[in-house]
């Protein structure tokens, strides 16, 4: 537990110290939403609709960059090798990067919201839900993310692979986010958030469990 | 399968497929009743259903490799999974494809959004995305453990995906059973899944042996020098 929140401390720590770079994901996600629109046209209903599924697009189109971002420094001067030496478990080192890049996709879901609020009117009241949402969906995205993002940083073309990657397997994820969030944004008269919102936990767990069993593998060979 | 790919088995296994596969479908075609509602369009269903079945056993049978391969840490297991999975990736192109030209006169599209045509879409690219990571990866090691932990993965996502699409949408027909499916049409659909059976085995068994011969010529060791060349050079050539 100690390893990992010490961990846990040394990647909020690195985010903070590179806050210019979620600053720049962040704006990378608002100018994706600014661009979906245009796949519309001016239609304001048709805009609103489809305001949940544009805001889970750019917010999985910025999670690549941000978990690319996060393996990247550990890559410089041979950083993750002389993490591995330290008496800490490789698993307590994934809890706690996979955690820092939940909390910061979770911050870039929250921030990208009245965004879509002033591009698409497509607002909720029931804020506190659709934050839970936002982190079920980014702890669905960082789990799997935080693995293959691990696996990517030391290859050639990790641009592409990262993405080619992570995609397929975070389908569930975009489809129970995006219904999820739909339902907040245009009503929920049949009362369905729960099971999306189960599904998109019951992703999690799987893949929270797969990946603290895998990495140390994906690390260590 | 590494031993025996090189003996004859692996051809024998790809000769009986094909002759079993070609005897299926001539019974699909030229002997089996036509389907009462569809005509002639179902006897594609001779083909495509046996592909969906041997799809999903070429990449169960590649999870199994990587499973073996992270607990053995044998290079056989790992030749074994990448010929599996490039088999299941192909496989499941092939489903799509028929999938797509039995659609379009019977639902009048190529493509429709349901569980299964979405689940089998993702599963294409997801494995396809680990056959680039191979490709992109040097090290023989990391290559073996990177693309079983990625497999493993995938496959643990396939069933949330399939559920997952299902309560998004649904269209495709429920599957059959042998309960389900008229007498007239068990032999050709029995035949031919059993030829493609035999087929990808056999083929999975040579692309193994492939494998297990680039994998050799990787981690070879390096020549020696060319003055040191002589009786050592032939000593380290015939430690392979």
């Amino acid at each position: 537990m100690t390893a990992f929140l010490t961990a846990l401390r040394k990647d909020f720590l690195l985010q903070w110290r590179g806050r210019g770079q979620i600053v720049a994901i962040f704006a990378f996600g608002a100018a994706t939403l600014l661009l979906f629109s245009f796949a519309i046209g001016p239609d304001s209903v048709a805009l609103r609709q489809h305001a949940a599924g544009f805001l889970w697009l750019g917010l999985l189109l910025a999670s690549t960059l941000s978990l690319a971002e996060s393996f990247e420094r550990e890559m410089e001067e041979q950083a993750l090798e002389g993490l591995l030496l330290l008496p800490a478990s490789a698993r307590a080192l994934y809890y706690g990067k996979a955690v820092a890049n939940c909390a910061q996709l979770a911050m870039i879901g929250a921030a990208l919201v009245p965004v879509m609020v002033v591009l698409y009117d497509a607002g909720t009241i029931r804020l506190l839900s659709l934050l839970g949402v936002i982190v079920l969906g980014t702890a669905g995205l960082s789990a799997p993310g935080t693995l293959y993002a691990a696996m990517t940083a030391q290859t050639r073309a990790r641009q592409t692979l990262l993405p080619l990657l992570l995609f397929p397997l975070v389908v569930p994820v975009l489809l129970a986010a995006v219904k999820a969030t739909s339902l907040l944004i245009l009503g929920d008269p049949m009362g369905q958030l729960r099971p999306w919102a189960s599904l998109l936990g019951a992703f999690a767990v799987v893949h929270w469990a797969l990946g603290g069993l895998l990495f140390g593998r994906v690390v260590e060979d | 399968m590494a031993a025996a790919s090189q003996g004859p088995l692996p051809k024998g296994l790809v000769a009986v497929g094909a002759v079993l596969l070609c005897i299926g479908s001539y019974w699909g075609l030229a002997q089996a009743p036509g389907e009462i509602f569809m005509g002639d369009v179902q006897r594609i269903m001779y083909v495509h259903v046996p592909t969906a079945w041997n799809a999903m056993l070429a990449l169960t049978f590649a999870f199994v490799c990587a499973v073996f391969f992270l607990f053995t840490n044998s290079w056989k297991w790992d030749n074994r999974l990448e010929a599996a999975m490039e088999m299941g990736v192909v496989l499941s192109l092939l489903l799509c494809t028929q999938g797509a030209i039995w659609a379009k006169p019977t639902w009048g599209v190529w493509w429709d959004w349901d569980p299964r045509l979405t689940t089998t879409a993702v599963m294409v690219f997801a494995f396809g995305g680990i056959l680039a990571l191979r490709a992109f990866v040097d090290d023989p090691m990391k290559r073996a453990v990177w693309s079983a932990v990625a497999c493993i993965v995938a496959f643990a996502d396939v069933p949330i995906v399939y559920f997952s699409v299902k309560w998004w949408n649904s269209l495709h027909q429920a599957q059959s059973t042998p309960a389900t499916v008229s007498k007239a049409f068990h032999w050709p659909l029995r035949i031919n899944a059993f030829g493609i059976l035999f087929l990808w085995a056999g083929l999975v068994a040579l692309r193994t042996r492939v494998a297990a011969l680039r994998l050799r010529s990787e981690i070879a060791p390096p020549l020696p020098a060319p003055s040191a060349r002589g009786t050592d050079a032939r000593a380290s050539g015939s430690a392979w």
